[in-house]
């Protein structure tokens, strides 16, 4: 479960953003829509730990997010937070499964049988040993989403995931999303602007780029 | 995986900017490591040779030279000095022994030198093979002579007339070799050994049969009826007195000339120092320029990778793993550089010693590793440090968000 509380932030020269509460229980979905410029990804960061909000509090299974710091932090999102973004940023020096098996490599874990269990899920298990250079855009996205879930996390973050997709593959990373992370019984937030996605999922929020 | 397999992989895939920058250290490394190589073994081997020679007497000219064509065997002798005048000098008091020499002919290159079994002493030599000479035209071959010509005892051969090959051949007059030394690592390997007597008759016109026949002198100066002459003589002595008097006495009271050993080497070493330091601080600035590269290479390729970073501290890697992720790419670039720098300086080194057989740099070994090639690997990992600090100072302040939003 992940929950955010009166979180308040603002970057220089901006006048700062009406941040809502947000509370997602595990194996819950929640959508978050808005504009360029509304906050979204900057919500995003918030609630995976990778900025600290002026003030307020980001709860991660009873875990105050912004309670820890440095290597801790690094830790506690590696374990339990999986992020896919936009682009799917994977590392080219390094195949497919080393991509996948890395957030487990920096929390110093080695369970290669659980890379496999994400490669067949996710498709692109005969993709294993091959070099990120060979990839589909579509198939390159799943090595991310695999990545995001080799930890197993609580909380599933996606920033526009679909947004460089054609239909057909936004429609299979979405529908991927959505079932790993019922398996996993994860929270799953979605930022994105794109319309397709809509009526995938239920539970929605839109942010209006309103200023406090 | 570990963070230097990770370091490593980031390395492998720009090969062409790797290994360039793994040559150019590589390259300035070697450098050193020749000049360590040559250094180190050249100050041995000059020291060792010399261990035991006090003094060197011998024909008026250069001093230098007679320090080398006497002691070390590799330039041409100054002269002869007429025998009765050097046996005159050596029953000075300051001298406890002296060890006359014969210079003058070679064979196939190998200089002959006819001496006394006193000089087998001094450098303490060990028989493979056969025993020391007893008669005239009887010789032991050095150990590398003996490889080289593949002379065993019983073989014999003719000498020719100099001390470089070919030149006119003694035809009448065959050498008998009568025993083989086992290597030693000093001048006596390369140096076939004879009495005096031996060089004499050599050039004498005609020799009664009878002299072919007697035993040559073991110790001292050679019997003999005529006037003759040796080319040197090889001085220990009696006390450290002599070190101050003697060879002023020698040099200003007689046609011979005195030279120490220890003297003109450190002159010779003194002379090429200015060499050595020119081309040592070539290679420091061969090095300064290779981590100026790596540097520039780990900055430019943080500046590409600064989302890979990002990504990286998104899915749980600290700050700390990624400094020592870019400082190991750094360390690995120029401990390879180092491994590759060492391969080449003994590789260029024995090339060397390779083309000049019977040189001054014959003697040396590419085989030998010396302490301060330590040294070089120190300079290499310290470059290493320098060059992927501030990258990697920079790899961790890296702002994740900043990042990922750009």
């Amino acid at each position: 479960m992940i929950e955010a509380r009166s979180i308040e932030f603002k970057y220089d020269n901006i006048p700062a953003f009406l941040i809502p509460d947000i509370k997602v229980k595990g194996g819950d979905e929640l959508l978050i829509l808005g504009n360029s410029g509304t906050g979204k990804t900057t919500l995003l960061n918030i609630l995976g730990g990778l900025l600290k909000p002026l003030k307020g509090e980001v709860w991660i299974d009873g875990n105050a997010l912004y309670d820890l710091s440095g290597r801790a932090l690094d830790k506690f999102r590696g374990k339990n937070i999986g992020i896919v973004f936009q682009k799917p940023h994977i590392l080219q020096a390094l195949t497919v499964s080393e991509n996948i098996a890395l957030p487990q490599f920096f929390l110093g874990k080695n369970e290669p049988s659980l890379v496999d269990v994400y490669l067949k899920e996710l498709g692109i298990f005969h993709k294993k040993n091959d070099h990120v250079d060979t990839l589909s855009e579509g198939e390159a996205q799943r090595v991310s989403l695999a990545r995001a879930l080799a930890n197993q996390p609580k909380v599933i973050l996606a920033d526009e995931p679909t947004a460089s997709l054609d239909d057909e593959n936004a429609k299979t990373v979405i529908n991927l999303l959505k079932q790993q992370a019922q398996k996993l019984n994860a929270a799953l937030i979605i930022v994105t602007h794109d319309q397709r996605i809509k009526e995938v999922i239920a539970n929605r929020i839109t942010l209006k780029g309103e200023i406090i | 995986m570990t963070i230097l397999q990770l370091s490593w992989k980031y390395l492998k895939v720009k090969p062409l900017s790797t290994g360039l920058n793994i040559l150019l250290l590589a390259l300035g490394l070697s450098i050193i490591t020749v000049l360590i190589l040559i250094q180190d073994q050249f100050e041995n081997k000059m020291n060792k040779d010399a261990a035991g020679v006090d003094l060197v007497i011998g024909a008026k000219g250069s001093p230098l030279q007679l320090v080398l064509s006497s002691v070390y065997h590799i330039d041409f002798p100054t002269g002869n000095i007429d025998m009765a005048e050097a046996e005159a000098v050596s029953k000075n008091r300051l001298i406890k022994n002296t060890i006359p020499m014969g210079l003058g002919d070679n064979y196939e290159g190998h200089r002959i030198v006819g001496t006394n079994h006193d000089y087998l002493s001094l450098y303490d030599v060990d028989f493979s093979s056969g025993k020391p000479w007893e008669k005239p035209f009887e010789v032991i071959l050095g150990s590398k002579v003996a490889s080289q010509t593949g002379f065993s005892v019983g073989d014999s051969f003719v000498g020719s007339h100099g001390i470089e090959s070919a030149s006119h051949e003694h035809d009448e007059h065959p050498y008998k070799v009568v025993g083989i030394l086992q290597p030693k690592d000093n001048v006596v390997d390369q140096l076939i050994l004879t009495s005096i007597e031996s060089v004499w008759y050599a050039h004498d016109e005609d020799v009664a049969h009878e002299k072919h026949e007697q035993d040559v002198a073991k110790t001292g100066f050679p019997q003999t009826e005529v006037d003759r002459e040796v080319t040197s003589l090889l001085v220990q002595y009696r006390n450290p007195i002599a070190a101050v008097q003697l060879p002023r006495f020698i040099n200003s009271r007689s046609a011979l000339q005195a030279a120490s050993p220890s003297f003109e080497i450190s002159r010779l070493f003194e002379l090429l120092g200015i060499g050595i330091s020119l081309i040592q601080g070539l290679a420091l600035i061969i090095i300064g320029i290779s981590g100026l590269g790596i540097f520039i290479a780990l900055y430019n390729s943080l500046k590409e990778r600064k989302y890979d970073l990002a990504v990286m501290r998104s899915i749980g890697a600290s700050k700390g793993q990624l400094f020592l992720l870019i400082l190991l790419e750094g360390l690995l670039l120029t401990s390879v550089g180092a491994v590759f720098g060492l391969m080449i300086g003994h590789l260029f080194v024995f090339f060397l010693v390779f083309t000049n057989e019977q040189g001054a740099l014959s003697n040396l070994r590419a085989d030998i590793f010396v302490m301060q090639e330590w040294w070089v690997l120190g300079y290499a990992l310290m470059v290493g440090i320098l060059a992927s600090l501030i990258p990697a100072w920079n790899a961790y302040k890296t702002d994740i968000a900043k990042q990922l939003t750009k």
